[in-house]
């Protein structure tokens, strides 16, 4: 049996099918994984994502510090509330984790890290803390509930307290704001508005079904897969890994090389491996033929394997089958994949795939 | 709890099987197998004409989570696919036992249609699994 969020109880009442993930017990969908999806491009969904940590940073150098850990430049932060995403690399230039930071105030940030490499990730904090006058503090007192889609927000704000709500309303894209122990951030990972809130463990269950009785629909974990996919978001572990780092990710635009002097942890080694040039390049995928684009899947450019798929499924909003994927610098705008021995013929594109309820990518 | 039709016949891997009555038997996956699968978005049928070997994997069933094989019940020959499910794989979902069945087969042993697990040994199986 895995850890359970203060959720799961919630999600046994609705009859969610309950699968292993990261070492915790989450729903996988709680009937319809496809009504889910469509839910949140159509109107709004909630999906629980207390597995995930958040991690607060604060001390005279947090700045520092997080300038050092992360590939990404904390400094961007200038305005209260401001959310950076970023990968924290090893000194090989892997990622250890993706991760978004919130600047809280002088001096105070949040980090929000993924479930299964929480564990990992504060060890190599600990690790990495030597010399700075700085405070980790792993919050797992708090609970978080993502409410996505173009209703989401209009079902939210009532149900916060009116300061709260009130902060909230006035929140930009990629923005948080806080009250007491409440955090709500207009962030996401669907491709569609909405908010992510952090809130006491022991109010989770209260929101959670004030939100249903709003008709926001509960989303289980496959609707999240199936919509961070179609929004051309990486996935931790499979996009890319303590092996594959952010230039063969297609996360090159979150690393910081300015300033030059910015010594981060993996600097040195993402500068020789652009210096080395014939970098992979990470593609999106719609399938022209029939089947099913899947992980592990081999991609073939002008007949030959030189690619695999890192991410795929079926894509709902679109009606037919996307991926992302990792292949050879020499790919034009076709390849195939290889379907159970059988090359089937794809088109390469650039994600993502559908955004604010649309497609963005025809399929014919 | 899952529908187990008692006029079907049934496989360990899920598959269901009607006797047609006419020397064909019409083939799916059950209730619980969709249930199982989840939200089904791609059927790959087998080609009409194809001999099959018992237990021999012969169509592919793609749910939003995963692909999976289906396994020919009977030895015998393919005579017929389920064409509306390439437009509409969702009837699997639908309607596991009617509407979303997946090819007919005539068998080259009639016989061997009665070694299938009956309703009550399908129940059995699925309880096992729980």
């Amino acid at each position: 049996m895995g850890s359970r969020t203060p959720l799961f109880a919630e999600h046994v009442r609705l009859g969610a099918r309950i699968v292993p993930f990261g070492g915790w017990d989450m729903p996988l969908h709680y009937g319809s994984q496809l009504e889910e999806h469509h839910a949140v491009r159509r109107a709004a969904g909630m999906f629980d994502v207390s597995h995930m940590r958040p991690v607060d940073i604060e001390g005279v150098q947090a700045r520092d510090f997080l300038r050092h850990l992360l590939a990404n430049d904390v400094a961007r932060l200038t305005q209260p509330g401001k959310a950076l995403y970023s990968c924290m690399l090893n000194p090989e230039g892997g990622v250890i984790d993706d991760l978004i930071v919130y600047l809280r105030g002088p001096e105070h940030y949040r980090l929000v890290v993924n479930a299964a490499t929480a564990a990992k990730d504060l060890d190599w904090m600990a690790q990495q803390r030597a010399g700075f006058a700085v405070d980790i503090r792993p919050r797992e007192d708090l609970a978080m509930i993502a409410v996505q889609g173009p209703e989401a927000r209009t079902k939210t704000l009532p149900l916060l307290a009116a300061p709260l709500a009130e902060q909230a309303q006035a929140l930009a894209p990629f923005f948080a704001t806080e009250h007491e122990d409440w955090f709500v951030g207009r962030t996401g990972y669907t491709g569609e508005d909405g908010f992510e809130i952090m809130l006491p463990a022991t109010e989770a269950a209260t929101l959670w079904q004030a939100l249903e009785q709003a008709g926001v629909q509960p989303c289980g974990l496959g609707a999240r897969d199936t919509l961070r996919l179609e929004a051309g978001m990486n996935l931790y572990g499979q996009d890319m890994d303590e092996e594959t780092g952010p230039l063969e990710a297609g996360l090159g635009w979150t690393v910081a090389w300015e300033p030059a002097e910015r010594d981060f942890i993996g600097r040195a080694a993402l500068s020789a491996q652009r210096e080395r040039g014939g970098l992979r390049r990470f593609v999106g995928l719609v399938l022209e033929g029939r089947g099913v684009l899947r992980g592990h899947q081999q991609v073939l450019i002008d007949g030959e394997v030189d690619g695999e798929i890192t991410s795929g499924g079926f894509a709902p909003t679109l009606g037919g089958s996307i991926a992302l994927a990792r292949v050879a610098p020499t790919i034009g705008e076709r390849c195939a994949v290889l379907i159970r021995d059988k090359a089937v013929p794809a088109r390469v594109v650039k994600p993502p795939f559908a955004r604010h309820g649309k497609a963005l990518i025809d399929l014919a | 709890m899952s529908d187990i039709p008692a006029d079907l016949k049934y496989t360990k891997s899920h598959e269901w099987v009607r006797d047609n009555g006419d020397g064909t038997v019409t083939v799916g996956i059950t209730d619980h197998a969709q249930e199982a699968l989840g939200d089904i978005v791609f059927v790959e049928t087998p080609e009409v004409g194809r001999q099959v070997a018992a237990a021999e994997a012969c169509a592919v069933v793609e749910s939003v989570k995963a692909a999976s094989d289906i396994y020919a019940p009977l030895a015998g020959e393919v005579v017929e696919a389920n064409e509306a499910l390439g437009d509409a794989p969702e009837l699997l979902n639908a309607s596991a036992h009617a509407e979303g069945w997946i090819f007919r087969l005539a068998p080259s042993d009639a016989a061997a249609l009665d070694a299938l697990l009956d309703a009550a040994a399908y129940a059995k199986v699925l309880e096992e699994e729980d």
